[in-house]
């Protein structure tokens, strides 16, 4: 008897905390990829500061996390690019509404094997590099290498955002050597001359130079950097979303605030994406 | 008695059972391959749920989806290299909309979508439009582009892998097929000398503690993961056959052949050594008794008389081979172009279907046109067993 009560009392002593700041948030983050480890992070940390809360985080891709929320199978989508006008259409006709939180950013850095002289590209350049149309490196400045080009898979979430940023929409030349994983890209082009490829800013090591990038033909060159990146000078950037129901809203504010303060920010820093500010 | 009737039937039963479960499973596993390969000629390239659309007064009637393509390329910009007339093509997507009209124009709810997909297209005489079927205005001004589904002949020659363009996808397996092929070839022409005189040596010549050490050491190569022999391949091979043949790039055909001849290696060793070492004493020791030398009856009586197991060996060398996926996909660089050289990177069908099923969208185009390829791939391997029954019938 008398140890049941103290069990109880220790269990109550132990919910006491989170009943009263009402912290506990139970939901499912589906989505992008890119967003993942951030999202694990965050419920992570979260999880240990508010006990109670369960928090899943699954990935899939930024159109599987949309799909389901659509469906009513997940309550946040996690999303490296904006939703669609068409997303947005079906959303509607079901009667609902969505919220959109960016919680970070992501840089892409262009990387090449260090042994190469080339420092800066143009958006133009980098364009026709990875569309095939310029195949050595000496048609950019540099020397009479074949140029070597390395990519992600298909069905990469960072696959499409460089092909709609960098190489507006084009396809990338079929001869394009298409890795399994960023980390693949990175080893890739740290021990092959000519190459080139594109990795998440966390990715950049000694191994591989990332290069100055302009999108303004050439006037001004920026070196990716969370700097550069913040303040929207690197021009290869993309906000990370979390997209829930407005109606909702309530009962995630907790994590939302949470992501959104110095300290969640802080996680972003860390985990090696570009914080909001 | 009975009891002994009744668990022998029952033994019997159970045998039974388990291969015709077997058998069963199998054929449903082939069923199930066939039924969504196939699917995917019943498919329009165009993604699914959206259409194609010029304007009313446009003369192209239908488009190829290379045209389609090259035109969301940019590689065609004007309309009279379509065979229509001499103007710029004006593409547009559904997003276009938001930067032609203004939110209030498009409604608070979106609701004047429909009005203003007709007004663009009715302002616009050389646009070409791409947005889901859906979306179109019930009374539509503009003219739907038909375009032609996917034919067998052109998923078997095309020469384009593009799974995942936009607006338009394209599903050429012929670069997938020959770098399957020429890797598999290449592996074998590797491994099956290296194996052959191995597994001789290991059943003739080795003595007995050579052999005890050799064996377990070969049988461990099976047990290692493909993934590590791919990571081994991307760290060392690669490099590697790069400073070697002063490549541009390290990861081909050959660091796929390799890594496959390594693979395949312990199959075709332990396989044929057994083949060899079941060969009668008896028929040795004529040989031998007939004034022939260790090696002439080894040469004429042994390994004849092994040829079959020999060939079963080759036979499931190439099956671990032609279906390896992990270890291929991290050293031949996945290029899908056709190859043309064994220093050039090339793409498997085995990797493709590793790295793109999981993404690809369940029961769409891309996942059928994936299950298309294990079709392939099933057919090949069905023919090279046939291949092979035919020509250890022959023997005998």
């Amino acid at each position: 008897m008398k140890k049941s009560l103290i069990a109880m009392g220790l269990v109550v002593s132990m919910m006491l905390p989170s009943v009263m700041n009402a912290q506990k948030v139970v939901c499912k983050i589906k989505g992008s990829d890119t967003c993942l480890p951030l999202s694990q992070k965050f419920a992570e940390v979260y999880g240990n500061k508010n006990p109670g809360s369960g928090i899943s985080v699954v990935g899939g891709g930024s159109g599987v996390g949309l799909a389901a929320l659509l469906s009513g199978t997940t309550d946040i989508a996690q999303s490296s690019r904006k939703m669609k006008i068409d997303e947005k259409l079906k959303i509607q006709e079901t009667g609902k509404a969505v919220k959109e939180v960016v919680i970070a950013y992501d840089a892409l850095s262009v990387i090449v094997n260090p042994s190469n002289p080339v420092n800066k590209l143009t958006r133009e350049q980098l364009e026709a590099i990875f569309t095939g149309k310029f195949s050595n490196w000496k048609q950019v400045g540099g020397p009479d290498l074949k140029i070597i080009v390395y990519s992600r898979e298909t069905s990469s979430g960072t696959y499409e955002f460089f092909k709609e940023n960098v190489l507006k929409k084009k396809n990338f030349a079929s001869n394009a050597l298409l890795m399994a994983a960023t980390g693949s890209v990175v080893q890739s082009v740290s021990q092959t001359k000519g190459a080139i490829g594109y990795v998440g800013l966390a990715y950049i090591e000694k191994d591989v130079k990332a290069l100055q990038v302009s999108f303004d033909q050439g006037k001004n060159f920026v070196t990716p950097s969370v700097a550069n990146a913040m303040s929207k000078k690197y021009p290869i950037t993309r906000p990370l979303y979390y997209y829930y129901l407005t109606a909702k809203d309530a009962s995630f504010r907790p994590l939302i605030n949470f992501i959104l303060s110095p300290e969640g920010q802080k996680i972003v820093l860390a985990e090696g994406y570009v914080p909001l500010s | 008695m009975k009891i002994r009737k009744i668990v022998e039937k029952f033994t019997e039963g159970l045998l039974f059972t388990s291969s015709t479960v077997t058998t069963i499973a199998v054929l449903f596993i082939v069923y199930f391959l066939f039924k969504s390969g196939i699917g995917l000629f019943s498919e329009s390239p165009v993604e699914k749920g959206y259409t194609l659309a010029v304007n009313s007064t446009n003369p192209v009637g239908t488009l190829s989806s290379k045209q389609i393509k090259a035109i969301f390329n940019g590689d065609i910009t004007n309309w009279k290299d379509v065979g229509g007339k001499d103007q710029a093509i004006q593409l547009f997507t559904i997003d276009e909309l938001s930067t032609a009209y203004t939110e209030e124009q498009l409604g608070s709810n979106l609701e004047n979508i429909p009005a203003c997909v007709n007004d663009y297209f009715s302002k616009n005489d050389n646009v070409f439009g791409f947005f889901e079927s859906s979306r179109f205005p019930a009374h539509f001004i503009g003219r739907k582009l038909q375009i032609p589904k996917i034919t067998v002949w052109e998923f078997l020659t095309g020469r384009q892998w593009y799974p995942t363009s936009v607006p338009i996808s394209s599903f050429g397996v012929l670069p997938l097929i020959l770098g399957t092929l020429l890797v598999t070839f290449i592996a074998i022409l590797f491994a099956l000398p290296i194996g052959l005189i191995t597994a001789i040596y290991m059943a003739e010549i080795a003595s007995d503690r050579m052999r005890k050490v050799m064996k377990p050491v070969i049988e461990l190569l099976a047990g290692i993961p493909s993934v590590v022999y791919g990571f081994f391949g991307l760290v060392v091979l690669v490099p590697a056959i790069q400073s070697v043949f002063k490549l541009p790039v390290g990861e081909t055909a050959l660091a796929g052949s390799i890594i496959l001849a390594i693979m395949a290696l312990p199959t075709i060793i332990t396989i044929s050594e057994d083949a060899i070492r079941s060969a009668p004493v008896a028929m040795k020791e004529a040989s031998l008794a007939l004034g022939a030398s260790h090696w002439q009856s080894l040469r004429l009586v042994v390994i004849p008389y092994a040829k079959s197991g020999i060939m079963a060996a080759f036979i499931l060398g190439i099956g671990r081979a032609i279906g390896e996926t992990m270890a291929v996909l991290m050293v031949t660089g996945n290029a899908a172009v056709m190859p043309h050289s064994i220093l050039e990177p090339i793409r498997t069908i085995p990797a493709t279907i590793a790295a793109e099923l999981g993404e690809a969208p369940f029961g769409g185009t891309h996942f059928k046109a994936l299950f298309a390829l294990g079709i392939i791939l099933f057919i090949i391997t069905f023919v090279f067993n046939s291949l092979v029954e035919l020509i250890k019938s022959k023997n005998k």
